[in-house]
């Protein structure tokens, strides 16, 4: 009551109490109430027992693994996400709209299925990995495989988050410093790329959080071998579920959510100072 | 659209370099692999393709994927309206929080959902209990985990923002003097929705409806940690995971032959993306 004194006055429109109501008791039966049964159940173990769980090796070069190759992944999507942005945006060629369109790909094809497949054409005898074997590079069943995957899972989530800032972008501090006598590679990095920024550490944060916590599209072409340390957290997740160990699975669970919150929270941060910016100007 | 006339005319050199570069990544990396599903998928002919498809597991997992896809949808759908709706017309204290606790679903691992849910109705789960009373009182046999209603849950869980997501910032632009006039003319709030807002939101929702099928059709991670019997509570992805995992050439190639059911929905679905993106211009 007192905020909306503040802000708008009476609320005209009706069914603010209603969707209110719909909105929380949904948003906690579903995704609220199941996420604390697992704090919930974290809390209940011993820190001398949380700690043994997150300090065996496996589980530490799980997160490594997990968080390093959703690292570079993510790095390589933003360099690729940015140039198709621009192309996307700045160029008009046949195809244009198609390729628009195919950004989409990764969101719209089932993780299991573009694990299979990925995981088949990368192997030594698929259509990609067969000419690279041939030239000694292995990528199903090792570190790259999953940066391949991570890859193509992460990459619309960079495109997405830059494309719409590049549409807006105004031509007008372009054309100033083409007069002022930058050439083009200057105005990019000087002019451009600082603009850009936000969106991109946007992107990166987004194909990031994806990224870390994949698992479909992923755990067929690592290979999952704890010796070749390609197993990422969520197989290990998934492994103690199987093995009916709770107390692992929801001690590495806590602290994956706490790594997306506060992957989250950054890139709240981000999208808010950007909007402040761009509404100032 | 005035700039994108002036640039069309000087794409240049580097220009066509980086188009080359974004048209060869796209290729490469996003629609190789919907043709390898379909190459894999008919290595054995026809009538093996067919066959493949008309088992009894795929069809049980069929059923079950469509059961909990209409499920998630629904509900989802609902949400997002009311969400959508409690999100745009009103101003409160705490709102942007609740937008952001409403996209959780999108940062975390699928797998923790599915933990999420065994932890609540599972075993050790404190709504296990309350569950079991209540089969023990009625006589039924009312089971979460390891059954449908769990996959209905899970599948939910990670389609949870798809379709408010899409109409939220429909509605945002669409501001709200409309409805307020409409209210202060003494319409009544399911009218108001009706005769104005929707019509603004139909498309987005269509949009919104669809992408959610799409990814509750394919999801993965939660429903493989909450579903264990392959024939009865197995979706379609648990099905390609199962057949792909049985190793044999002749598995692998029916794990492709379903995986290219659903890589026709992903087709249809960016086809679709494109029709309702013109039709909002």
């Amino acid at each position: 009551m007192d905020s909306d004194k503040k802000s708008r006055g009476k609320r005209v429109v009706p069914g603010f109490g209603l969707t209110l109501g719909i909105t929380i008791s949904m948003l906690s039966i579903i995704i609220l109430i199941p996420l604390a049964s697992v704090l919930g159940y974290s809390f209940q173990l011993k820190p001398g027992e949380f700690f043994d769980i997150m300090t065996d090796s496996t589980v530490l070069w799980a997160f490594f693994t997990s968080i390093v190759m959703a690292l570079i992944a993510a790095v390589i999507n933003v360099i690729f996400g940015t140039i198709l942005a621009w192309v996307l945006v700045r160029y008009d060629f046949p195809g244009r709209r198609i390729m628009d369109g195919l950004i989409e790909i990764p969101f719209t094809l089932p993780t299991a299925v573009a694990g299979i497949t990925l995981s088949k054409m990368y192997s030594t005898t698929g259509e990609i990995g067969g000419p690279l074997s041939a030239l000694g590079i292995k990528v199903s069943y090792t570190h790259l495989g999953l940066i391949v995957a991570l890859v193509f899972i992460g990459l619309p989530f960079v495109v997405r988050a830059i494309q719409p800032v590049l549409e807006k972008f105004d031509y007008q501090y372009e054309e100033a410093a083409y007069t002022l006598g930058a050439n083009p590679r200057t105005t990019f990095f000087k002019v451009i790329l600082p603009e850009l920024r936000p969106a991109m550490i946007t992107g990166f944060g987004l194909a990031l959080a994806r990224g870390i916590g994949e698992y479909g599209s992923v755990i067929y072409i690592s290979g999952n071998s704890a010796k070749e340390h390609t197993q990422v957290v969520s197989y290990i997740i998934m492994q103690k579920l199987e093995r009916l160990d709770y107390a692992g699975a929801t001690s590495i669970a806590l602290v994956m959510l706490l790594i997306s919150f506060v992957l989250l929270l950054v890139i709240n941060i981000v999208q808010i100072r950007q909007s402040r910016r761009t509404n100032n100007v | 659209m005035a700039k994108g006339v002036r640039d069309k005319k000087k794409i240049g050199k580097a220009g066509v370099i980086l188009i080359v570069i974004s048209v060869l990544f796209v290729l490469l990396m996003l629609v190789l692999p919907l043709v390898s599903v379909i190459v894999n998928s008919l290595k054995e002919g026809f009538g093996f393709y067919f066959n493949s498809l008309s088992t009894k597991y795929v069809l049980s997992a069929l059923g079950v994927t469509l059961l909990a896809t209409v499920c998630a949808v629904l509900l989802n759908t609902f949400f997002g309206l009311v969400a959508g709706w409690l999100l745009t017309k009103f101003s409160f204290r705490g709102k942007q929080f609740l937008a952001t606790l409403i996209d959780i679903p999108f940062s975390i691992s699928p797998v923790i959902a599915g933990l999420a849910y065994i932890m609540t109705f599972g075993r050790l789960g404190w709504a296990a209990p309350i569950i079991d009373s209540i089969n023990n009182t009625f006589g039924t046999d009312i089971q979460i985990v390891f059954a449908i209603p769990g996959v209905i849950l899970a599948t939910t869980f990670v389609t949870f923002p798809f379709v408010s997501r899409e109409i939220i910032p429909v509605l945002n632009t669409q501001g709200r003097d409309e409805e307020e006039a409409a209210a202060l003319m003494g319409a009544g709030g399911f009218r108001i929705f009706r005769k104005i807002t929707f019509p603004h939101i139909k498309w987005a929702t269509i949009y919104g409806v669809i992408l959610c099928t799409a990814r509750a059709l394919g999801e993965f991670g939660a429903v493989a940690a909450l579903s264990k019997t392959r024939g009865k509570t197995f979706t379609l992805p648990l099905e390609i995971d199962a057949l792909y995992l049985a190793g044999s050439s002749d598995s692998i190639t029916a794990a492709f032959a379903v995986s290219s059911l659903l890589v026709m929905i992903a087709i249809a679905v960016l086809v679709l993306r494109n029709f309702f993106e013109r039709r909002e211009l």
